[in-house]
């Protein structure tokens, strides 16, 4: 088997980066504290929510239905008489376990493959990049919605069909690093020693490939949270009456007039999650990702 | 191509459950004897191996023939015939609308570098790609068609409708190109020639946009031409928002319905369109840049 990424090294780089210089730039990135800072307030909301909230997410009240917002109803109720707030914090738990879930599982598989590609050289890489480019091919969210469809409407298909599309760009990914630095001295060094093969690629090149690979999964998390709220519209995702973002914006559209708050307040929460994590990306990028340096610092150096 | 039809034709198989039970038992609302199922099976060729059935759909597919829809019983390639048209006028329409808005604000951007203009239309970008589609689709029927009576909510055909879903999915779209045309801008700001320019006397609108713009565009067409995926992806949603009869809406109701020979021409197709796109992109990229040599490799 091939070197899989433990928690406790990813938990380790952390743990170093805070401590480094790095991890002064990161905490002075304004980009970082903002997106990190929706993020935990998010985290927050979604954990304590659910607890203070009074209400049910999915016990109907036909009294109170389409109520626009007031004290007991802070963001008003929907056509079944379900409090949006209450939706909107237990539908954050998904959108985040989601998106969690997804974009995890699409990076072992791509960091992976992709050091099986960059290591294997030859044949394996040939035939590995060729599935890669297949994959490629198709249009991510029309190929996550035929699996979705296929295997039937439900949460796990969902992040199984986005994980099945995903994956692939990370392989690319980390391809490229493991070329990149599969030659250098001290890889070469380790080969001479006799260490074997599955170290060298855990010691050696994890490592060095693990920095463009945490950008690209921070981005990743706001493609998921879109495409999973996308597929969740289209009532792949989430069924009823589980609070759902994606599935809220869909029963609140046929309300459109009478009750414009139903698809406003779960569009916000998208657009704000994602924006969180995009900043996030950004941010981690400027300070990870030499290459993509700021205009602004690549002028001063 | 190949393994992209194998892959498309394989998704069958993976369907929990006999589709020629389901189909049946849907279309006749009680539970299909055993005959019934079989005699589905033989008229679908659904009773063969895998890999027959999958030659034997390649071998029509080539001829243009994709099979027949399960519950229509029309061709599926003349459904796609009739569909394709309304999705490639929303694609395009969206990518004049995206590049309308992107390349004026990227270069505005790149030139009043650091100022509030630039970090506000950053600001817009963040949020143009942030913003599900399918919520700003139904923010403008809410905007523009119930509350100004501007537009016709939902429908295909004339202008009027094609202004909203191209708005809707032109925006995601114009963000992603608008940080390309900033960067890409600010690159070219640097180089020599344009401080030779400049030196010459030549006015600034000039350099700005005879010197830099040409060149800074050329990277913007291969991401543009590659956003081509996106643009598909997006359609689905968009044409489902406004129920634009395209290959979205065909393919989403087919899911639906288990009707896999259209799921299949429809995936076959998007997957077709994607791929000759990005030969096309390389192509115009050589095209357009003298520099880059027919070998691939850029030169000195």
């Amino acid at each position: 088997m091939w070197p899989r990424l433990h928690p406790s090294s990813l938990l380790e780089r952390g743990r170093t980066l805070v401590d480094s210089q790095r991890g002064r730039a990161i905490r002075r990135n304004p980009h970082l504290r903002l997106g990190g800072g929706i993020v935990c307030l998010l985290a927050i909301v979604s954990i304590v929510g659910p607890v203070i909230t009074p209400y049910d997410p999915s016990a109907q009240a036909l009294e109170a239905r389409l109520q626009g917002p007031s004290v007991a109803h802070p963001l008003g109720t929907d056509a079944l008489g379900r409090d949006v707030a209450t939706r909107l914090v237990y539908g954050a738990r998904i959108s985040l376990a989601l998106a969690l879930v997804a974009t995890t599982v699409r990076l072992v598989i791509g960091t992976t493959i992709g050091l099986i590609a960059g290591y294997g050289g030859g044949v394996v890489d040939a035939i590995v990049m060729r599935v890669v480019d297949i994959q490629l091919a198709f249009p991510g969210l029309v190929l996550a919605l035929v699996i979705a469809g296929v295997l039937g409407p439900s949460l796990t298909n969902v992040i199984i069909a986005l994980s099945v599309v995903g994956w692939a760009t990370y392989a690319r990914v980390v391809r490229g690093s493991v070329l990149s630095v599969k030659d250098r001295a001290y890889v070469e060094s380790a080969r001479l020693y006799g260490t074997p093969r599955r170290r060298i690629a855990r010691r050696h090149l994890l490592p060095t490939i693990l920095n463009p690979v945490l950008v690209l999964a921070t981005l990743n998390l706001g493609t998921v949270v879109l495409a999973a709220a996308g597929l969740s519209f289209l009532g792949l995702g989430a069924q009823p009456p589980t609070a759902e973002w994606g599935t809220m914006i869909a029963d609140g559209r046929t309300y459109l007039r009478s009750a414009p708050w139903l698809i406003t307040v779960p569009g916000v929460a998208i657009a704000v999650t994602v924006i969180a994590f995009n900043l996030l990306g950004d941010g981690l990028r400027d300070v990870l990702d030499p290459d993509h340096l700021e205009d602004r610092e690549r002028r001063r150096t | 191509m190949a393994g992209v039809s194998l892959l498309t034709y394989g998704f069958v198989f993976l369907t929990p459950g006999d589709p020629a039970y389901t189909i049946l038992r849907e279309q006749r609302q009680s539970p299909p004897s055993e005959r019934q199922v079989e005699a589905f099976r033989a008229e679908h060729g659904l009773d063969e191996p895998f890999f027959v059935q999958y030659l034997s759909w390649l071998t029509d597919a080539v001829r243009g023939d994709l099979g027949t829809s399960y519950y229509r019983s029309e061709p599926v390639t003349s459904l796609l015939i009739e569909h394709i048209p309304n999705t490639l006028e929303l694609a395009l329409a969206a990518m004049a609308v995206s590049l309308l808005l992107a390349v004026p604000t990227g270069v505005v951007s790149a030139v009043h570098r650091d100022t509030w203009l630039d970090r506000t239309s950053q600001f817009v970008a963040l949020l143009g790609v942030s913003m599900p589609n399918f919520w700003l689709g139904y923010l403008l029927i809410l905007i523009c068609s119930l509350w100004l009576g501007l537009t016709p909510v939902s429908g295909s055909g004339t202008l009027g409708h094609l202004v909203l879903p191209a708005i809707t999915l032109g925006t995601g779209m114009a963000a992603i190109v608008t940080r390309l045309v900033r960067t890409s801008m600010l690159e070219v700001l640097e180089a020599e020639y344009i401080d030779t320019a400049r030196s010459k006397g030549v006015r600034e609108r000039l350099v700005v946009y005879k010197h830099a713009l040409r060149n800074a565009l050329i990277p913007v067409v291969t991401i543009v031409g590659l956003q081509f995926g996106f643009v598909l992806n997006g359609a689905v949603i968009v044409e489902v928002v406004f129920q634009r009869p395209g290959l979205g809406t065909l393919l989403v109701d087919a899911i639906f319905a288990r009707d896999y020979p259209i799921v299949q021409g429809v995936v076959l197709v998007t997957a077709f369109a994607f791929v000759l796109t990005n030969q096309l992109v390389d192509l115009a990229y050589v095209a357009l840049d003298p520099r880059i040599d027919r070998r691939g490799g850029e030169q000195p």
